[in-house]
């Protein structure tokens, strides 16, 4: 059964452009002039129940904006919206009951007072039982580890504490879909991982099919088989995340790091019988290949390099999905 | 009943959060003290050696004066603000994927933070008032319990021209003159700082087709019995025709607002 479902949503919004100046101003006082910018741009997308889904995209690229039609925050501009089975803007006030989301940059919590007194305006809003909320939420508690942050008011709490404050929060009402819009931004490693473990718990035992937007795509590795990559409002890949990885490049990197000057051409010249691809890396010295063919190929090329060249350090890395993902925005393309 | 219990906890949230920042407690009670204090001292000099003004005497004056302010503190919320400040700040979003009524929670926030100035404000400043200047007290129960069935209504014609001025944000994205402009509109046309009977007749009459009289003029005119017999009725009838009238604007508003909401910063 289809969780989500999306059939060319479209959104647009009117954006306003400021002449320049001050007799521009002045013009604008009267008549402005306005483009209409598409941020979602027909996408269409299934996700399935119990799916973990990665959606990203750079800044910009209309993961938000996605997100609020799914919510039923916003309204599309055009195009079909199911998600578990309702229109989520249409049906807001029972459809919001079988969502829960949590958004990075906004806190849902209320800001002066402590964070039980949410929880129990939240239990009221969304009529949980006490039965359902001891057993359900005390686990909850317990996993995010928040039991002695309850009494304290939400504006005394660090970020990565009102985080996870904040995910418990979204599971008030235990709900079989939950939206996660940068849920990592600014934690540290330890809280992103615990949220990162915590979230494939309740996958696992609640079934729960959750929708994760984040620029950490370590997140993703770690929790996403399924990864939705979007530019410019269109998806430009759906599909395994592996797969991704797969096509994207096969072979490896090797990263050299040398003592001294080394000219790009000198290390052609080694290499002319390899498929191999150099490129300079972060540091000084540093030069990167990417190496297609096997292991042998990669080992019979470092020790080419290593008799000619002093190194001071060598690292031989898979390529990271951080790369596959910005050569896909910048070449714009897909292989495979 | 579910419903009931979630809009009674929103009551006790609102009572918390004013709880947690005292000084702005006791700065309220202070503020309303001599704000009453003020006035009261103007209208003896106002009045001089005349008995009466406008058809009040100085001492109805005086009562009126306290318990306009008292009132206030029940049906004065700044809910229209709160709005504005979601809408700015983005945090609608937050409202909007709550399964309840919005502008029925803002409302239900607004009641809280009323009772809670009437339980802690109204009644001791009033005894405190008692003390001080001579104010006469209705004993009529009768003319006390018309005077809050008069009271809700003001908190509700008051609460929606605050949802009306607060909706408005979705529409202008900044909003503050406009929230400025209404408050001191409602100050001076809804009778809390001159009865309406003190205007020009002219003024008076235009103010007859405006709501603001049913948030101050009307609940201080029964207390202080400058209304009497039938005239209360029909000032309750005005009160009620503005509270169910002005439903009208906030629906239509709303419904639009809506569908073209726009959430500040991403």
């Amino acid at each position: 059964m289809n969780v989500i479902e999306v059939n060319k949503l479209r959104k647009e919004f009117k954006s306003y452009s400021s002449r320049s100046g001050l007799k521009g101003a002045f013009r604008d006082l009267f008549t402005r002039n306005y483009k209409v910018l598409r941020a979602v741009d027909d996408i269409s997308l299934q996700i399935k129940e119990g799916e973990m889904v990665g959606y990203i995209g750079e800044n910009g690229a209309g993961k938000s904006t996605t997100i609020k039609m799914l919510t039923g925050i916003l309204t599309p501009t055009a195009g079909e919206v199911r998600v578990n089975g309702m229109d989520p803007h249409r049906e807001r006030e029972k459809f919001v009951r079988t969502i829960g989301v949590v958004f990075g940059q906004r806190s849902q919590l209320w800001w002066d007072i402590a964070v039980q007194e949410s929880f129990r305006l939240l239990k009221k809003v969304y009529k949980v039982s006490d039965e359902d909320y001891n057993t359900h939420m005390k686990e909850v508690i317990e996993t995010l580890e928040i039991e002695p942050l309850l009494d304290k008011p939400v504006r005394k709490l660090s970020l990565g504490q009102r985080m996870r404050c904040e995910l418990a929060a979204a599971l008030i009402h235990n709900p079989p879909l939950l939206f996660l819009d940068e849920p990592t931004i600014g934690l540290d490693v330890l809280v992103k991982m615990k949220i990162r473990a915590f979230l494939k718990e309740i996958n696992k035992k609640y079934k729960t099919t959750i929708l994760l937007t984040t620029h950490d795509l370590a997140d993703i590795e770690a929790l996403c088989d399924r990864v939705v990559l979007l530019d410019e409002g269109k998806i430009i890949y759906d599909g395994r995340l592996d797969e991704l990885q797969k096509n994207w490049v096969e072979g490896k990197q090797v990263h050299f790091e040398f003592q001294e000057l080394v000219e790009v051409s000198s290390l052609e010249e080694l290499s002319k019988d390899f498929d191999v691809k150099w490129r300079p890396g972060e540091r000084k010295n540093q030069w990167v290949a990417t190496v297609e063919g096997d292991d042998d190929a990669v080992s019979r090329l470092m020790s080419q390099v290593m008799l000619k060249h002093a190194i001071s350090d060598v690292k031989i890395n898979q390529v990271s999905t951080e790369e596959i993902i910005r050569n896909i925005y910048e070449e714009g393309i897909i292989h495979g | 009943m579910a419903n009931l219990s979630m809009y009674g906890e929103m009551i006790r949230i609102r009572f918390l959060m004013m709880l947690a920042y005292r000084t702005n407690y006791y700065s309220g009670i202070l503020i309303y003290s001599i704000n009453i204090g003020a006035y009261y001292f103007l209208w003896q000099a106002i009045y001089g050696s005349q008995e009466t003004l406008g058809g009040l005497s100085v001492m109805q004056m005086t009562t009126y004066v306290a318990i306009a302010w008292m009132a206030r503190a029940f049906y004065f919320n700044n809910i229209d603000r709160e709005i504005a400040q979601e809408i700015q700040e983005g945090k609608v979003a937050i409202e909007m994927i709550r399964p309840y009524h919005y502008l029925a929670v803002k409302t239900m926030q607004g009641l809280g933070e009323g009772l809670f100035r009437l339980l802690f404000f109204s009644v001791p400043g009033m005894f405190i008032i008692w003390l001080a200047f001579p104010i006469d007290f209705s004993n009529s129960l009768n003319v006390w319990a018309l005077f809050f069935i008069s009271i809700i209504f003001s908190f509700i014609v008051n609460t929606q021209i605050n949802l009306i001025t607060g909706i408005l944000t979705f529409f202008l994205l900044y909003n503050t003159g406009l929230i400025r402009a209404k408050r001191v509109v409602i100050d001076l046309f809804s009778g809390l700082l001159l009865p309406i009977s003190f205007y020009p007749i002219w003024a008076q009459d235009i103010m007859m087709f405006l709501p603001f009289q049913a948030i101050s003029y009307i609940p201080s005119m029964i207390f202080t019995e400058g209304f009497t017999g039938a005239e209360v009725y029909s000032a309750l009838g005005i009160q009620l025709f503005w509270a169910l009238f002005l439903i009208i604007p906030i629906q239509f508003l709303w419904v639009i607002a809506k569908k073209q909401l726009i959430i500040q910063g991403g």
